[in-house]
């Protein structure tokens, strides 16, 4: 038998290494009938803010070639409307480890949110979402400077005891840089990769075809881009990688362990087959038994060079 | 919520209905779930280069004997082309039944609605129709194209209940669009709803009018969807109290003054 189990760290043992992705997954509860959503080793709920946010205007997805763009803009009823209204149904789920991914447009917000998540005790972890702009700078996303990423890192590491996952953004010169910022504040671990800054038109009518011009790609198109950048970070940080990006099969959830991850997160292809975790789970555990592995660490960093 | 299903269908028959629009029986494996008029599936697209997400389509028609159901097709892009290939005995995998129906209780939408589709909106009507009937009420169809050609299924609808149409070029029916037919018009006050699904265009004007005759009025929208069963947010319409309510969970069907027009 092959132990799926992954060990993040900082109280965090997952039964495999497959979650899901913010923001694709609901909270799990959406595909409760398509899917054991339990049998996850984690799932990574919305984009939770202190306040509610409506999100953009419509329209907010463009398809694009094995790919789409999004721009929801962190449409949530708010943490305490989470806290109140959504947690106590997410106790159902005993196996699976439930995260809330934390988002916030300055630090102080960042930091109301996690205390109040930290509260939670059937949660054992938050993903800190610093591609969010930071408003009161200007408007520049917290994930792409070292320093800024560093600094709300810092400041909800002094309020949130639990797992911390910092997530990154794509969207800069050097993942390292920032990755290594991060794991000085005090992560636990980190994720990568957010959504690629992309836009589309329609040339019918020479307009965008989003409300916002902009918006984040996600889905198999960026898979490649992603696991160079998991690599780089991998090679970088002690604190454990989790990677994601356009994962849409076993072989690519493999392509990402190899490449250093120690667990990874499935989020557009949840929309072409909601059953799609579980079966990376289980093609996980065929590919281990057949290359007589034990573990998913025996794995993790194999690549050969 | 209801009880959904990700299900394998094998595809029955395929036939084209006119130049642009195709209709697939899709045959379940074993015994067809109950399915409302109105809802919609999420229709998993052979594998290709250029489409990648389901496609949101209606159910136009369901058979719970030969537990079959059938989808009446556009094509308007890729996703639409690509399912218009699919051959008798392949495979086609459908999330359903997605979204909220039509409300069809005839003790809050009266005994004679009059149902208004136009172009491809006309598919999730049939079944409205038919299930209108069955229960002893009386609907009336309005039917609305560019041209006869693309009047579809008009002779299924007649063979339901009473059936008019319109068309811009005066091909067949009425000359011009469904909000100038004598039923908008002069002889509105004989219904007591509307039910609507159509371009948006027509969708607004119809509750324009529904409004200010104060006859109570579905719409049904098609906005743009990613997962169709509430995850995503991508597909949201704003409603009057301020809030973006998903289209899939929240509709495809709305009270037309719910909806900001
Ligand atoms: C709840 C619901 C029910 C639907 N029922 C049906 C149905 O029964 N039969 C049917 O043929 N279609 C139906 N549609 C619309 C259908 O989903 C789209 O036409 C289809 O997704 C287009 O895919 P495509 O790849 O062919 O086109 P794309 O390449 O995605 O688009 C091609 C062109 O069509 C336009 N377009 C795409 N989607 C829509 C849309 N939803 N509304 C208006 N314009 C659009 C695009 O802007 C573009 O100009 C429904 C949509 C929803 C949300
Ligand atoms: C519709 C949609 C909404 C998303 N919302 C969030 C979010 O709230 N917070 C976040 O950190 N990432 C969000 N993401 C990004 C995903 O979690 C993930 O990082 C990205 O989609 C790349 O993975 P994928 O290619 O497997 O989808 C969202 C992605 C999509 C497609
Ligand atoms: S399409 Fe995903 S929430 Fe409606």
């Amino acid at each position: 038998m092959v132990d799926l189990k992954v060990n993040l760290g900082n109280n965090l043992v997952l039964n495999n290494p497959v979650m899901t992705a913010s923001g694709t997954f609901g909270y799990g509860l959406e595909y409760d009938d398509f899917t054991d959503v339990d049998r996850l080793g984690g799932i990574i709920v919305k984009g939770t803010t202190l306040n509610p946010r409506e999100g953009n205007a419509y329209p907010r997805l463009a398809e694009t070639r094995q790919g789409m763009i999004n721009a929801v803009g962190l449409q949530n009823k708010g943490v305490d409307h989470f806290c109140k209204v959504i947690y106590p149904e997410l106790k159902k789920y005993t196996k699976t480890k439930v995260l809330v991914n934390v988002s916030g447009s300055c630090i102080e917000d960042y930091v109301a949110c996690a205390e109040r998540i930290a509260a939670l005790d059937h949660i054992p972890g938050i993903e800190l979402n610093i591609s969010c702009p930071n408003v009161k700078q200007g408007g520049m996303s917290f994930g792409t400077v070292p320093e800024m990423a560093a600094k709300v890192v810092e400041a909800v590491r002094k309020v949130y005891p639990k797992h911390l996952i910092v997530k990154m953004t794509p969207n800069v010169t050097s993942v390292v840089d920032i990755a290594k910022a991060i794991e000085g504040a005090g992560a636990d671990s980190v994720s990568l990769v957010n959504t690629f800054l992309s836009m589309a038109i329609d040339i019918k009518t020479r307009r965008p075809i989003l409300s916002t011009i902009t918006g984040g790609m996600s889905g198999a198109a960026i898979k490649p881009i992603a696991l160079r950048m998991v690599w780089q970070v991998a090679n970088a940080v002690k604190i454990p990688v989790v990677g994601l990006g356009g994962i849409s099969s076993a072989s690519d959830a493999i392509e990402f362990i190899i490449a250093g991850a120690s667990a990874i997160e499935i989020g557009t292809a949840n929309f072409i087959n909601p059953n799609i975790g579980n079966e990376v789970v289980d093609g996980i555990a065929d590919y281990l038994a057949a290359n007589n592995m034990k573990s998913v660490s025996e794995l993790r960093g194999s690549l050969i060079i | 919520m209801h009880k959904r299903y990700s299900t394998d269908f094998k595809v029955a028959d395929i036939r084209t209905v006119n130049s642009s629009c195709y209709q697939l029986v899709l045959q379940h494996p074993d015994t067809l779930p109950e399915v409302a008029p109105g809802q919609f599936v999420q229709v998993q697209l052979p594998d290709s280069a250029t489409s990648y997400l389901r496609r949101p389509i209606s159910i136009h028609d369901a058979d719970f004997k030969a537990n079959t159901m059938t989808l009446l097709i556009r094509r308007v892009g890729n996703g639409t082309e690509l399912l218009s290939h699919v051959k008798p005995g392949d495979t086609v995998n459908l999330l359903y039944p997605l979204g909220n129906g039509f409300n069809l209780d005839t003790k809050q939408i009266g005994n004679s609605p009059l149902l208004i589709g136009g172009g491809v909106g006309i598919a999730p009507l049939f079944m409205a129709a038919k299930h209108l009937k069955a229960v002893g009420a009386n609907p009336t169809v309005l039917l609305g194209a560019r041209n006869v050609e693309d009047l579809l299924k008009k002779d299924d609808f007649a063979a339901v209940t009473t059936t008019e149409c319109t068309t811009e070029d005066a091909s067949f029916g009425t000359k011009g669009f469904v909000t100038d037919h004598v039923y908008m018009k002069d002889e509105l006050k004989r219904f007591t709803s509307i039910i609507v699904c159509g371009p948006m265009p027509m969708m607004r004007a119809i509750a324009r009018v529904a409004e200010a005759n104060n006859i109570p009025c579905q719409v049904s929208l098609e906005n743009k969807m990613a997962c169709g069963i509430g995850a995503c947010l991508c597909c949201v319409t704003e409603t009057i109290d301020g809030h973006n309510t998903c289209v899939c969970t929240g509709g495809p069907v709305f009270d037309s003054k719910s909806v900001k027009w």
